[in-house]
């Protein structure tokens, strides 16, 4: 089916070179990083993961989302996703390679990574996070490819690969609690230290996933002639609608616990994202705008999907609600949450991170990986779609 | 009857390896929290002067070795601190980095409320707000970095000792964040060029960028029966104690049973080695 991604118009070509020349300035980056070490970073010996493991993080989420359309459709039989269970599933492994290339990046010794599977350490919550994402790509691949194939031939998919469906919904569940658990876990860090940490993650992921998916089926219909269908998009909203509302309610509990409790370690990071933390007579407040812009976002997001005549009106209103969901929870989580945990350090120091440009350049690089691989399984998906209906 | 007899043995070999299995698993994780909860009970037998064992992970401690420290020494010299900080330094090739962000430091002076953040004291007497004290890797008997750690790079060994294996660690500093004692530095860069060849110490390894390293008790001294080279620093004062805290008899042991002394944040489970004197 590869040479679906080899044919098309202009647009699709100068989209790709476009996104090559990021990959290609990223890759140089990356070797100025893999020569010289982590120090062309932001990081230290106090925010000790910066951007990188923040960009992991969130893209787990992403990954994680695509179950919200395989599960409706394999489990409830919700026609509607049939169309566009295979745009989940594709994201899905689009997300877990930058998940992958991110972790990658953010290894000293990356040349060592295969220690992890040489040495497995079942009481390292790293250990388990490489099981499940590892498991969950392969599943993907495996489930996207085969069904696509058997859709390309317009016979019904093979009894057995509905065993690899079905696994791939608690995988996705797993993926994201055990990413959670890398963070809550940690004695000393109290802004993770939170069982809510799991639930919220998924809360956020379940949100920002789909909301992701429905721009992209925005997009796919102008640029592609692929039509998801009202119902499914509705559908979809309805998913981000409640899902982007529970986040904001753990967000909350976290707040209640912190500020009811009055005890200093639960509120110092919500204070340094939220309000700025004053230590010392000086005041550390660098993430202070990306919380309230987070904040903002999610507010615009929800009353352009709320209010029924911008969300059923106009493509247009609908893909700047989802796209300000997607980066209001994409700045909660691919930004705040990581860093804000390393605040203050263990001996009551404040540091804060600023990314170096160099590394900014390598997260760009690994971010157009996953939308170059994402655009050409995109391009295979609906060139089978068009080739059916033809 | 043949077949019911296979049936039976089939089943009944799966189970046993399931539940051998799912034994050995569990066994892995909740090591960690089974040797807490054997250190709170031992530490009533030890005082019977029963020697102890204590076990977290894998690795069968038959040691345990602690550190303590007499802050009020370092207030009465104020070089002494200098001095430790130096000898640890210099024995162990860690390099000098100006920038504070990249720094590498095993040993180091710090003031009372940055040492002992979970005792927040609004009137703090003057001495602690005045005087530093060291603080080092506190060898956790239950250490939340040997817990998360990808590769066992970062493992105890048969002393209690929480120690580095700079060749496996990959650098993905996940100890770093589950440190609650900001313990361990990595090398954000080749720290070689901020060492000086002529003063290095040839006995002990550099490290190479992207590996994790932090205070290792000094193995490679207590292996030939030195001491750390910290202790070694203080000369004749006893401001740093050194000795295996499983030994009811050992020098330490007796310290700790004459003077009130405090470790590091033990609310948190980790069971610190290093006991302070304030």
């Amino acid at each position: 089916m590869f040479e679906k991604a080899l044919k098309g118009n202009n647009y699709y070509w100068m989209w790709l070179a476009f996104l090559g020349l990021i990959i290609a300035i990223g890759f140089v980056s990356y070797l100025r990083q893999y020569f010289y070490g982590l120090g062309i970073t932001g990081m230290g010996r106090d925010v000790s993961w910066g951007l990188y493991i923040a960009q992991f993080t969130f893209l787990v989420g992403v990954a994680a989302g695509g179950v919200m359309l395989v599960l409706p459709y394999y489990i409830h039989n919700f026609r509607a996703f049939g169309r566009i269970t295979i745009l989940g599933e594709f994201l899905a492994i689009a997300a877990l390679l930058m998940c992958v290339l991110f972790i990658f990046v953010d290894l000293g010794q990356p040349l060592r990574a295969f220690n992890v599977m040489l040495h497995p350490t079942p009481s390292s919550m790293l250990f388990w996070d490489m099981c499940v994402l590892l498991g969950y790509m392969f599943l993907n691949i495996l489930c996207g490819w085969v069904i696509l194939t058997a859709e390309r031939k317009q016979v019904a998919p093979p009894k057995w690969i509905y065993l690899f469906v079905y696994i791939s919904i608690p995988f996705a569940i797993s993926i994201h609690t055990v990413t959670a658990m890398l963070y809550c876990g940690l004695p000393g860090r109290h802004f993770w230290l939170s069982a809510i940490i799991a639930p919220r993650f998924l809360a956020s992921a379940f949100a920002a996933g789909p909301a992701l998916i429905v721009v992209m089926a925005l997009i796919l219909k102008r640029v592609a002639n692929f039509d998801a269908g009202k119902e499914a998009i509705d559908k979809m909203v309805t998913i981000i609608i409640y899902a982007a509302i529970a986040n904001m309610f753990f967000l909350a509990l976290e707040f209640f616990v912190g500020y009811y409790s009055q005890i200093p370690g639960h509120m110092h990071s919500l204070e340094y994202l939220f309000f700025g933390l004053e230590h010392h007579g000086h005041v550390y407040n660098n993430l202070v705008p990306f919380m309230w812009a987070f904040i903002l976002l999610f507010l615009v997001g929800m009353a352009l999907l709320c209010y029924p005549a911008t969300r059923k009106g106009s493509d247009l209103w609908l893909g700047v609600g989802c796209a300000s969901i997607f980066i209001a929870f994409w700045l909660d989580k691919g930004i705040g949450f990581v860093l804000a945990g390393f605040l203050p350090n263990p001996t009551n120091e404040i540091t804060q991170y600023y990314p170096h440009l160099n590394e900014l350049l390598i997260a760009a690089g690994v971010w157009a990986i996953g939308f170059f691989v994402l655009t050409i399984l995109y391009k295979i998906a609906i060139g089978v779609e068009h080739e059916i209906e033809a | 009857m043949d077949k019911k007899r296979r049936n039976f043995l089939k089943i009944a070999g799966i189970s046993t390896l399931a539940g051998l299995g799912a034994t050995t698993g569990l066994g892995r994780l909740v090591g960690g929290a089974q040797s807490a909860v054997a250190a709170t009970e031992e530490a009533a037998t030890a005082e019977q002067g029963n020697a102890v064992k204590q076990n977290a992970g894998d690795t069968p401690c038959v040691n345990r070795y602690g550190m303590l420290i007499d802050v009020r020494k370092f207030r009465e010299d104020l070089s002494l601190g200098e001095r430790v900080v130096q000898a640890c330094h210099q024995e162990h090739n860690v390099p000098n980095i100006p920038v504070k962000k990249d720094e590498i430091k095993w040993i180091w002076m710090t003031h009372y409320e940055n040492a002992f953040p979970e005792q927040p004291h609004l009137y703090l007497d003057q001495t602690n707000v005045e005087f530093q004290l060291p603080i080092l890797c506190n060898h956790c008997d239950n250490p939340p970095c040997v817990r998360v750690c990808p590769t066992k790079a970062t493992f105890r060994d048969a002393n209690g000792v929480v120690i580095m294996d700079f060749h496996r660690c990959i650098g993905c500093r996940f100890c770093m964040a589950a440190c609650p004692y900001g313990s361990r530095s990595f090398n954000w860069s080749d720290p070689r060029p901020f060492l000086d060849d002529a003063t290095m110490n040839k006995d002990f390894p550099t490290r190479t960028r992207g590996v994790v390293e932090k205070c290792n008790f000094c193995t490679e001294r207590t292996r030939v029966g030195l001491q750390p080279a910290c202790v070694e620093a203080c000369g004749d004062t006893k401001a740093i104690v050194f000795g295996n805290l499983n030994d009811p008899d050992s020098e330490i042991r007796q310290m700790l049973k004459q003077h009130h002394t405090v470790q590091r944040n033990p609310s948190l489970g980790t069971f610190p080695s290093v006991f302070y004197i304030v």
